[in-house]
């Protein structure tokens, strides 16, 4: 981990002081254990606190929207695969753009450590190649990295960016093992009654701070339709059916442009399992129109197509 | 006023008394997870934990609260007048609550209740029919830093007791009239008892590791600090989502909204927060905070020099530490008033 | 203890269109019960929140004063969800008023001064209410000379034409109305207020100037009372934030410490020039 960190460091540096972007965004170390943070280098100094690890979760493309200037950018597959989904939205230039590429290792879910620790505070994580060394107050272990992934990255078929100006480290082997068709969505399984209850259970915790849609790539409407107050289609209280109308409402617009990132996840403060709705999506675009987002530049997303041998007639 | 003595094998007498005629609450562990719920028992009720992950400001300030009602019926306009929703029926407690967390009610008082005008009921009522029995904190988790913003593990403003965990009981100081009622039949403490809590006390500020320096903060102009260039920086990664203001004990800012379903009409204020655009934008479509950057800096000088300069110098923040634990992109609220101070 | 938060009841009791293009509506509002109208008591520069069940509330800024009785009078612009469906009501309907709100101008601390208004499109509304004020016997004698230079885009487009009409021929006020250029049927002056401003030059010595338009015309009149002298504790604006609550509780309209609903809405330019620019 330390190496790559190591290299994208060096790369930054490089880029920077040949001139060759204005600003690599990249990870730093957090202030809290196991939570790196989006970091802007601007100078070849600013690049030495360029980090990688277990515990990149955000997901940078965010960051490339309406952002003028030339930028280099970190990034795994996930992230390669947002990075793709901008530029065919014509959000900006693949020249504008370098593609520091790194094959992901599996990001961790802090919230699966921590739960493997009620009720205690953890203070530090130190990163080893198969394991993580959790220490705290007033205690010790280590855990199987593969055990705390994210659910998202256990079940992610591409690990290496599908776009790169410069690789760091090899390309790695692809996905970590987990079957996305068999975990998605767990309401398939249910009667409608029962999904409903599901959904609400899902949801209970939501406090609708949107971090969710904020931390999301693909959420970059100028005015979301949670915020539009004319006509208003959501209301904005904590009542279940206006939180499940924002829930409903933004997976459908994710829909095949969802790249199972998994930022949404992360940055929620509450821990609420979001993508069971956007990663069943993901899977029907997958079945339907065989399409997975963001692998190719000049691919046609499904949504945004019409074909007059379309199936479906209701269009017609 | 009073300190006595609650063992703990009396724990279950002691909560019953609470709770008969009032409604109790504690944290609790749910789903992995420290929350607010109904108690009964002490073992329902956790005793060791750092704190909730959301602060308890949904007790006097819930995200969504019906305000008011009217009826929408043709032929009666006499239903349009709203009629304001009644108070609360019942008193209540909240035990084991942080020292934090009571202090933070205490900045918000100074908020909700101001003259006649400035005068929140909603607020006010809820306050005055809820005893807080506060539990010390013994061990501060890395991201508190209270003492630097003028609280303390131990600290008593805004409760009425205060237990301090001693190991095999717990030392109960009761800090108002209300909280002497409930403790007041206890048996006294020994001087053994409170010489015990001090040291407590001591080593538990010595635990609070980072902090934020408040001196030049207070003394530089309020266009100063605005003007300075570390927003540029601080706002980069900021995601401008709820998440900082809606899990702050000290946050209390609100949209009203109107609602109706068929014939029934409420005015229902929710949660809302500086950080979306949506909270200053003019109906003519300018934004006098426009940018992130602008909404970013509302923050932080709202909490840190707005707050201060207009309420005799308190500081919007108990330094509960919730925000920096939360923050998605790790927005680090300690830093940040370094880096104003600096 | 009252609940600040639950409007009082009022009945519609005239609604006139203001401007030609129909933008803008007067509306009469009359107290349901007399104890409200007694507790609603205001002065020149305060707003309140009109309140329609279903809709919400908006802030908006007393067009009457209370020399004129206890009916109260708003103007409001068509903007958005609120105030449309406002525009859609008639006489006769029953709506709420919250307030009064904010501060006021400082007319008592000014007694003996000679006062000089400066008013640009529809933000003329408070300071109607300030010139009837004003103008009231109890108060004239208080004051010295008394100016009053209002303008709008063209001659439809003015508010309060028979009030103005009355003050110009009281001769209690020197009243300088204008409108942007020459339109048929118009015989006053033409220009812009800034331009306008410069010409009748008012003076600084023992005065206070009440400012009140659109961000344009503020931009340009500073500079005029500027070159005539003027300090900036002599200048007085009234803001305008999106609002909420109107008691400074709910956070939106602050500028820097100062909430605009409880601090303000009036300023001083000697108190905007600290303050950050957001508004
Ligand atoms: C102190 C003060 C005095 C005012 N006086 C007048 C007046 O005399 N005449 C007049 O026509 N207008 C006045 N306004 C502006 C008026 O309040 C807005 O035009 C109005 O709120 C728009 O509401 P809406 O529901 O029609 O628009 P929307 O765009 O649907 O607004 C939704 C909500 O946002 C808030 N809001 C939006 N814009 C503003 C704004 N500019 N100011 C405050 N809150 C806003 C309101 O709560 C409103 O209900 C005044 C504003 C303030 C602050
Ligand atoms: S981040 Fe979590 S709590 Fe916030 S709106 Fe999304 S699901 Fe709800
Ligand atoms: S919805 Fe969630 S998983 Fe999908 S692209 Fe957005 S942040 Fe990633
Ligand atoms: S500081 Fe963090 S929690 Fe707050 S709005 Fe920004 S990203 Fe969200
Ligand atoms: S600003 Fe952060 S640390 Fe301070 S009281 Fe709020 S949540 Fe706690
Ligand atoms: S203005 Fe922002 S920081 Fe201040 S109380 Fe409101 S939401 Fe919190
Ligand atoms: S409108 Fe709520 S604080 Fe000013």
């Amino acid at each position: 981990m330390e190496a790559i960190a190591q290299k994208i460091r060096e790369a930054a540096k490089r880029l920077l002081s040949e001139g060759k972007v204005d600003v690599v965004i990249g990870y730093a170390k957090g202030t809290v254990p196991m939570r790196e943070y989006p970091y802007f280098a601007y100078t070849p100094e600013e690049a030495e606190n360029l980090t990688w690890s277990s515990f990149c979760c955000n997901n940078l493309a965010l960051y490339t929207i309406r952002r003028p200037g030339r930028m280099a950018v970190v990034a795994q597959g996930c992230v390669s695969r947002n990075l793709v989904n901008l530029i065919n939205e014509n959000q900006f230039k693949r020249d504008d753009l370098y593609v520091i590429g790194v094959n992901s290792p599996g990001m961790v879910d802090r919230r699966k450590v921590q739960a493997l620790f009620p009720g205690k505070t953890i203070t530090e994580v130190i990163e080893e190649p198969e394991h993580l060394l959790v220490k705290g107050q007033g205690f010790e272990e280590r855990l199987e990295r593969k055990k705390v992934f994210r659910s998202n990255c256990l079940t992610c078929v591409q690990r290496n960016p599908v776009i790169s100006d410069e690789m760091i480290g090899e390309v790695g082997p692809e996905g970590h093992g987990g079957n996305i068709d068999k975990v998605a969505a767990p309401w398939e399984k249910l009667v409608p009654a029962e999904r409903w209850t599901e959904m609400q259970e899902t949801l209970k915790d939501c406090i609708r701070c949107y971090a969710c849609r904020d931390a999301c790539p693909l959420c970059y409407c100028h005015v979301c339709f949670v915020d539009e107050a004319q006509p208003q289609w959501c209301g904005k209280t904590q009542d279940e059916a206006d939180v499940a109308t924002f829930h409903i409402l933004r997976a459908f617009h994710c829909a095949g442009r969802c790249t199972d990132c998994g930022a949404c996840e992360s940055a929620c403060p509450q821990g609420i399992k979001m993508r069971r709705l956007t990663s069943k999506i993901e899977k029907d675009i997958r079945a339907l129109y065989g399409y997975r987002p963001g692998m190719e530049i000049g691919a046609q997303p499904p949504m945004s197509l019409f074909k007059p041998n379309d199936p479906q007639d209701f269009i017609k | 006023m009073s300190q006595k003595i609650l063992a703990k094998n009396k724990l279950d007498a002691f909560l019953q008394g609470l709770c008969r005629d009032q409604d109790l609450f504690a944290p609790v562990m749910k789903d992995g997870k420290v929350g607010w719920a109904p108690v009964a028992t002490a073992d329902q009720a956790l005793w060791d934990f750092s704190n909730t992950e959301m602060s308890p400001k949904d007790f006097f300030f819930p995200q969504t609260e019906c305000m008011m009602r009217f009826k929408n019926v043709q032929g009666d306009p006499q239903g349009m007048i709203m009629q304001a929703e009644p108070a609360l029926n019942r008193p209540r407690v909240l035990l084991n609550i942080r020292p934090c967390d009571a202090k933070a009610f205490q900045v918000l008082d100074l908020i909700f209740v101001q003259d006649e005008m400035t005068n929140d009921l909603y607020w006010r009522d809820k306050r005055e029919k809820t005893t807080l029995i506060g539990l010390a904190c013994n061990d501060p988790c890395p991201t508190c830093f209270c003492t630097t913003v003028g609280s303390n593990p131990h600290g008593t403003t805004g409760l009425d007791v205060l237990l301090v965990d001693l190991g095999d009981k717990f030392l109960a100081q009761a800090l108002t009239a209300k909280g002497e009622a409930l403790v007041g039949d206890l048996p006294a403490a020994a001087g053994g008892d409170e010489a015990k809590a001090a040291e407590l006390k001591k080593a538990a500020e010595g635990k609070i590791s980072g902090g934020v320096a408040m001196d030049k903060v207070n003394s530089r102009e309020v266009m100063e600090l605005y003007d300075a260039p570390l927003w540029d920086r601080v706002m980069e990664s900021c995601l401008n989502c709820g998440t900082c203001t809606f899990c702050c004990p000290t946050c209390h800012c609100f949209d009203i909204q109107d609602e109706t379903q068929g014939q029934d009409g409420r005015r229902v204020r929710n949660w809302d927060y500086c950080m979306s655009w949506l909270f200053t934008m003019h109906g003519t479509g300018h934004n006098p905070r426009g940018t992130k950057k602008d909404r970013v800096r509302q923050r932080f000088m709202h909490k840190f020099k707005y707050i201060p300069v207009k309420r005799g110098g308190e500081i919007g923040c108990v330094g509960c530490g919730r925000c920096v634990r939360l923050c998605p992109v790790n927005i680090d609220v300690r830093q940040v008033v370094n880096d104003m101070n600096a | 203890m009252r609940n600040t938060y639950v409007p009082y009841p009022v009945s519609i009791k005239e609604v006139r269109v203001e401007t030609e293009d129909k933008q803008l509506k007067s509306f009469w509002l009359q107290f349901l019960n007399s104890e409200d109208a007694s507790a609603f008591n205001y002065t020149p520069g305060q707003f309140a929140e009109l309140s329609i069940s279903g809709y919400g509330e908006i802030p908006i800024g007393i067009a009457s004063s209370p020399t004129e009785g206890r009916d109260l009078l708003f103007t409001v612009n068509k903007v958005g969800s609120v105030s449309s469906r406002l525009h859609n009501m008639k006489a006769g309907d029953i709506m709420g008023v919250r307030g009064p709100l904010g501060n006021s101008y400082p007319l008592r601390a000014a007694k003996g001064k000679n006062i000089v208004i400066v008013a640009g499109g529809f933000a003329v509304t408070t300071l109607r209410s300030t010139m009837n004020w004003l103008l009231h016997p109890d108060h004239r004698g208080d004051y010295g000379e008394i100016t009053f230079i209002y303008g709008a885009r063209t001659p439809g487009m003015l508010l309060y034409t028979q009030e103005w009409t009355a003050w110009q021929n009281s001769g209690q006020a020197k009243v300088c109305v204008t409108v942007d250029r020459e339109a048929p049927g118009w015989s006053g002056l033409v220009g812009f207020v800034p331009t306008v401003t410069g010409d009748v030059a008012p003076k600084p010595d023992n005065a206070i100037a009440l400012i009140c338009g659109p961000p344009i015309m503020i931009k340009f009149t500073q500079p005029v009372f500027d070159k005539l002298g003027w300090q900036s504790d002599q200048i007085i604006m009234s803001l305008e934030n999106r609002m909420k609550c109107g008691i400074g509780i709910c956070g939106r309209c602050n500028v820097g410490p100062e909430y605009v609903c409880k601090d303000g809405p009036v300023f001083t330019k000697t108190q905007l020039d600290k303050l950050p620019r957001e508004y």
